[in-house]
């Protein structure tokens, strides 16, 4: 070590790149990195030029310099290269330097630590000598103390058992003193700890005394405490500690579970007896006794809540209470209490019998399914009580009422639930609500329902009490040529008007009832998020059984005003008819729509079940109107008809006078049919109706104007014969098409009236047949006719039916008569124009 | 055989009575009276030559007046009665009478079909059905299936009760009731019902139906407002006893239980004017046919109040033309209630139906215009009923 810091040493002394190298290769070799660099160096090292290699040729690299580079070129690399010399001495100096310091350092320290081995090895030895010396003694100590050790320990054994057996002896007494002290969780604690023993040897006598003074006064205890149980006076706590301790002693729990619930039972229906009081007396309580109820119900108010429910029973009208406050009170003394028992329940018997070791036997799943049909009996109970009281409310005034007394006593129920989460309480507890919400809709709808037969009653009255003042304004503008012999009626001129009023009332009915059944959807009501409130009730409940269900009933009343007086001979006045005819058309053009739109808006229906499209709402009302038309056109026309019935059948037409006038009957038809003119003008648009031809009241007709009649009558005598069926008929529909009589009429004036004289004179004209007329029969026939042809024209659509059918008037009772001989027409317009 | 196809008969006149000939099942028979108030009115014999869909018709002159009514002895196929009116110093009387016809009147007409129109035979009058107190004879009813001796006829506000005597050449009132009432009382139409021995009578006046026991001559039952107007006619169901058909100016046509008469047991609103005439079908009481002023005849089916309510049921009688296979009828469907079809050949108002006595599936019907139109019960139904 030292030979190599030496040659290290004088080698720095000398120059140039020999001593480098081999500087440079004993350092290498030194620390084993020869290998390795080689390796990496190969390239550069293998060029002898390199200076830094191993094969660096101190000659070649000289003369390649002298030979590449100019003079200052050289001058430079010797300074260089001096400088490079230079700084590398001065490095290894400080390393060699360095590393001999820290060599001799370690010499230092290894020298001083073999000196100090020695010294603990020494050391090491005494102490091995002395540990044996030590386990001798102690050897030797423990022989000594054995027997005494023995016996020491078999007293203190003999001392505990001697304390437990105090423990025993001391039992009885110590339970006494516990149950004179009321301190029942000691004494069990204490019989508790005693039990197992005394059972393991109460074969000795002296044992069994013990036990048996023990189980007599734990009998005695536990008759106290069931006694207190049973009192149930106590606190919650002291109850649920009267249980824990009942339970400790092995009371079975499913009795204590019944005596719990059943003490809780009789708790709970002397509220429900409270509330059912307030509903029993309710339909013997005579409407009379409404003042004596709310001076007596104000004195009950004033009195203590407590005495609530006898006080009820005593006076038994004042259970006129409305149903809030009737909910009210079933929620906070039946819900609230029920609530309270089935938290204690829970805490007694399942909570705290789960965490003992009660729960092996199976406690809680029997405390729980125990609870269950308890809670169940008792809200069944609670629920037909609320049942009965909903069927009361039969009002429907005010449902913002009901809508939160069912909210309440839905949202209470929501506590239920959440206490018992399995119960199907809150489920019973919707559908009552849910009950009661659909009947409710049906009372809207037959309240819907009356309210619309009341308001046809006062428009009937209406119409049978025309004001005189409006009959005037309209013979003005209808019956002008009559000179205002037209009768007031049906009070055309507030016809419209009732329209109006009715329609306008109706709607508001409908929207006011629309905006009380809204309350049940409402956003703050509890149960109005069930699925039921957001689906079937707002498109079965509300859309369907209400509002669809009160349109057809609307159309279904309007037919049964035709199917009725069809019978007995137009018991519903006809303005009536013509009214409710226009009410459903107008139903069936917008009002249908418009209430089922605004349905659907307020109640967001989304259709799951299919629904009564509007379409077949709208053909059902247009069929009303239709119908009602049909028959208002039926009852007038028959209404005229029945006159000129009886002026054709009363009279002896064959020995007639001459006619000097148009008879009165014609005058009245008139007079009558402009009238119903007027009345339907009030109601209905014109209509369309063909061209008149230039003076259409002038036409005169023939008496033989039917050209078929005239042509077969001619050739009188010609022998009949079979004729071919196809060309018969064909030369008929030439000359004539069929009229439909009573046919049905379309919406509009013109129609309505067309049927209606299509009627009357279709009755004039089989009337005619059935009679035979002498000469001045006919001619009387031929005025009336021309005096009617007259007037009537302007109110059908087309003239020509009017024409058609007064010819065949004139026709066929120039046929019945035995001497036709036919009025000049020109007299026929003066006398005509004369009446 | 075109089936289906209307046989058209034009009268020259007009005309509102028609019968069929009641005694005659062999061929099929109509006979029409003719309205006509200046010329001699006739009593058309019109036969149907049901294979070649041809009508034979034979004139014979009724000249005592217009005819209203006319009714075929259901013994003596050459006996009839009409109701006629006759004018004299101008006045209007409506008179009854017993007509029998000429004995050679068919052969007459095959030998010149083309004259017998222009030499018509006359009607040999046998009794006058007349008394005295009573006159306005509105219709004249045989007893039906009897032996061609007892007719009654309804006059103003009385029912009388006629034996025919002789060979029907005396007439003698056996037995009269009337109909007491406010106001001018009036019989408009009757039907003697088949049941019950043919003990019973039908009646129509105004608004009312009555029925009456022809033993004791009163009232057993009254409908009041049977209709809300007249009642126009009256027909018995043939099979079922208690059952009963009307028809009025109300346009309906009602079917009664005579034993509970408060509500009709069915009505019908096809028509759409006065109806003037009901007929059940002899065999097959389903089939009902009416006839209305609005120019329209009306085929019903009327299963659910007839005898067959279940389809048909064995019954021999009319199964003469031959059709045999009915045996396995017991899986159809039942029929409903509904109109079989309309007739729409006329131009006027018809005034009468009638089914014919020989073929159960033929019927005619008669318009004020004379217009007669012979019709068949559709093939598809008749096979439905039948088979």
């Amino acid at each position: 070590m030292d030979g190599e810091t030496d040659g290290l040493v004088v080698g720095s002394e000398d120059s140039g790149p020999d001593r480098r190298r081999r500087v440079h290769g004993m350092l290498k070799l030194y620390y084993g990195l020869n290998e390795e660099g080689q390796v990496l160096d190969q390239q550069e090292s293998l060029d002898p030029c390199y200076i830094n290699g191993p094969h660096f040729d101190p000659e070649l690299y000289l003369n390649k310099l002298r030979r590449e580079c100019s003079l200052a070129e050289l001058m430079d690399q010797e300074t260089c290269m001096v400088k490079q010399i230079r700084s590398l001495d001065s490095d290894m100096q400080t390393l060699v330097y360095e590393n001999y310091n820290k060599f001799i350092s370690a010499t230092d320290t290894i020298r001083k630590m073999k000196n100090d081995f020695k010294k603990m090895e020494d050391e090491m030895d005494r102490l091995s000598a002395n540990m044996a010396t030590i386990t001798d003694f102690s050897a030797r100590i423990s022989g000594t103390l054995q027997d005494q050790h023995t016996q020491i320990t078999k007293l203190s054994g003999v001392h505990t058992l001697l304390r437990k057996l105090q423990f025993l002896f001391e039992l009885p007494a110590r339970l006494n003193k516990c149950l004179e002290l009321q301190a029942y969780a000691q004494a069990v604690n204490s019989h508790r700890r005693a039990r197992c023993v005394l059972q393991q040897y109460s074969h000795l006598p002296s044992f069994k005394g013990i036990q048996d003074d023990c189980h007599a006064i734990m009998d005695k205890l536990a008759q106290e405490l069931r006694q207190k149980f049973r009192d149930g006076g106590s606190s919650a706590k002291d109850l649920s500690e009267c249980v824990e301790l009942l339970l400790q002693l092995d009371e079975p729990a499913e009795e204590l579970c019944d005596k719990f619930l059943s003490h809780a039972r009789s708790r709970l229906e002397s509220d429900l007896q409270g509330l059912e009081a307030e509903i029993r007396p309710y339909p013997s309580a005579p409407m009379k006794d409404a003042s004596a109820t709310r001076s007596s119900s104000t004195a009950a108010a004033g009195s203590p809540t407590e005495n609530a429910p006898k006080m009820s029973t005593l006076l038994s009208p004042t259970s006129n209470t409305d149903i809030l406050e009737f909910i009210d009170r079933g929620c906070n003394e039946f819900v609230s209490s029920l609530c309270l028992v089935i938290t204690s329940y829970q805490e007694l018997f399942i909570t705290h019998a789960q965490t003992g070791e009660l729960a092996t036997k199976n406690i809680p799943q029997m405390a729980n399914g125990k609870l269950h049909a308890f809670v169940d009996d008792l809200a069944a109970r609670y629920f037909s009580l609320v049942d009965r009281r909903i069927q009361e409310e039969k009002g429907v005034s005010d449902n913002s009422l009901l809508v939160r007394a069912l909210d309440r006593f839905h949202r209470r129920l929501q506590a239920v639930a959440k206490l018992l989460p399995g119960s199907d309480v809150p489920n019973k507890g919707t559908e009552i609500v849910m009950r009661a919400a659909t009947e409710r809709v049906k009372q809207y709808l037959s309240a819907l329902q009356s309210f619309y037969m009341d308001s046809l009653t006062d428009v009937r009255q209406a119409l049978a009490t025309p004001r005189l003042s409006m009959t005037g304004v309209s013979v003005a503008g209808g019956g002008a040529l009559l000179g205002g012999a037209v009768c007031g009626r049906d009070a055309p001129n507030s016809l419209p008007e009732l329209l109006s009023s009715l329609s306008a009332s109706i709607l508001n009915q409908i929207k006011s009832v629309l905006a009380s059944v809204h309350l049940f959807t409402a956003k703050d009501i509890t149960f109005s998020n069930k699925p039921y409130f957001k689906g079937e009730f707002c498109s079965r409940g509300v859309r369907e059984s209400l509002v669809v269900s009160f349109i057809k009933f609307v159309c279904q009343s309007s037919r049964q005003f035709c199917e009725s007086a069809g019978d007995k001979g137009g018991s519903t006045p006809p303005a009536l008819l013509l009214l409710l005819s226009r009410l459903c058309l107008d139903y069936e053009t917008s009002t249908i729509s418009y209430i089922l739109t605004l349905t659907d808006e307020q109640f967001l229906v989304q259709h799951h079940s299919p629904v009564t499209p509007v379409t077949t709402l709208c053909a059902e009302a247009r069929e009303a109107a239709q119908k009602l038309l049909n028959h208002y056109v039926k009852v007038q026309g028959l209404i005229i008809s029945q006159m000129l019935r009886k002026s054709v059948e009363t009279r002896d037409w064959v020995n007639t006078i001459e006619p000097r006038n148009v008879r009165a009957v014609m005058k009245r038809v008139v007079e009558d049919t402009t009238s119903i003119d007027v009345q339907v003008g009030l109601l209905y648009e014109e209509g369309v109706r063909k061209a008149h031809s230039s003076d259409s009241s002038k036409r005169t007709f023939s008496v033989y104007s039917s050209s078929r009649q005239q042509a077969r009558y001619a050739a009188s005598y010609t022998p009949s014969a079979p004729m071919d069926t196809s060309l018969l008929s064909n030369i008929h529909k030439l000359f004539s098409e069929r009229i439909d009589i009573f046919s049905s009429v379309e919406f509009n004036k013109v129609s309505v009236m067309t049927g209606i004289i299509k009627i009357s004179l279709k009755t004039f004209l089989e009337c005619v047949r059935l009679r035979t007329f002498g000469r001045y029969g006919l001619q009387q026939i031929q005025v009336d006719c021309h005096y009617l042809q007259m007037y009537l024209w302007r109110f059908v659509s087309d003239e020509n039916l009017v024409h058609f059918l007064l010819d065949e008037i004139v026709g066929s009772s120039a046929h019945r008569c035995l001497d036709p001989a036919p009025m000049e027409q020109s007299v026929i317009e003066v006398i005509c124009e004369r009446g | 055989m075109e089936d289906d196809a209307p046989v058209i008969y034009g009268l020259e006149f007009q005309a509102r009575a028609l019968t069929a000939q009641t005694a005659e099942t062999d061929t099929i028979r109509f006979l029409v009276g003719t309205q006509s108030l200046k010329f001699d009115n006739q009593i058309h014999i019109i036969d149907f030559d049901d294979e070649n869909n041809i009508i034979n018709k034979n004139v014979l002159l009724h000249q005592a007046g217009e005819i209203w009514h006319i009714g075929a002895s259901p013994a003596d196929k050459a006996v009839l009665t009409t109701c006629y009116n006759k004018t004299s110093d101008s006045r209007v009387v409506s008179c009854a009478a017993v007509w029998r016809m000429p004995t050679d009147w068919e052969t007459g007409s095959h030998e010149s079909p083309d004259d017998s129109a222009h030499n018509p035979q006359a009607l040999e009058l046998l009794c006058q059905l007349e008394d005295s107190t009573h006159g306005n004879t509105a219709c004249v009813l045989w007893e039906p299936m009897g032996d061609g001796k007892r007719v009654i006829s309804l006059a103003d506000n009385h029912a009388l009760l006629w034996d025919l005597q002789e060979s029907s050449t005396q007439a003698k009132v056996s037995s009269t009731a009337s109909l007491e009432g406010k106001g001018q009382l009036k019989f408009t139409s009757g039907k003697w019902s088949p049941h019950h021995n043919c003990s019973q009578l039908a009646t129509a006046n105004d608004t009312a139906i009555r029925g009456w026991d022809l033993r004791t001559m009163s009232q057993i039952y009254c409908i009041e407002n049977a209709h809300g107007l007249l009642v126009r006619d009256l027909d018995f169901n043939p099979n079922r006893q208690y059952y009963l058909a009307s028809c009025g100016d109300d346009c309906k046509v009602k079917f009664w239980d005579i034993r509970s008469v408060q509500e009709p047991v069915k009505t019908l609103e096809e028509h759409s004017h006065w109806v003037w005439s009901v007929r059940y079908n002899h065999s097959h009481d389903q089939l009902v046919l009416t006839a209305s002023s609005d120019s329209r005849l009306i085929l019903s089916n009327m299963v659910s109040i007839s005898s067959e309510p279940f389809g048909h049921l064995m019954d021999d009688d009319e199964l003469s033309e031959g059709e045999e296979s009915h045996q396995d009828n017991k899986s159809k469907e039942p029929l409903k209630d509904s109109v079989v079809s309309t007739y729409e050949e006329h131009e006027d108002s018809v005034y009468a139906a009638e089914w014919s006595s020989a073929d159960p599936w033929l019927f005619a019907s008669l318009s004020y215009d004379g217009r007669l139109v012979i019709n068949r019960v559709p093939r598809v139904l008749k096979y439905r009923i039948l088979l």
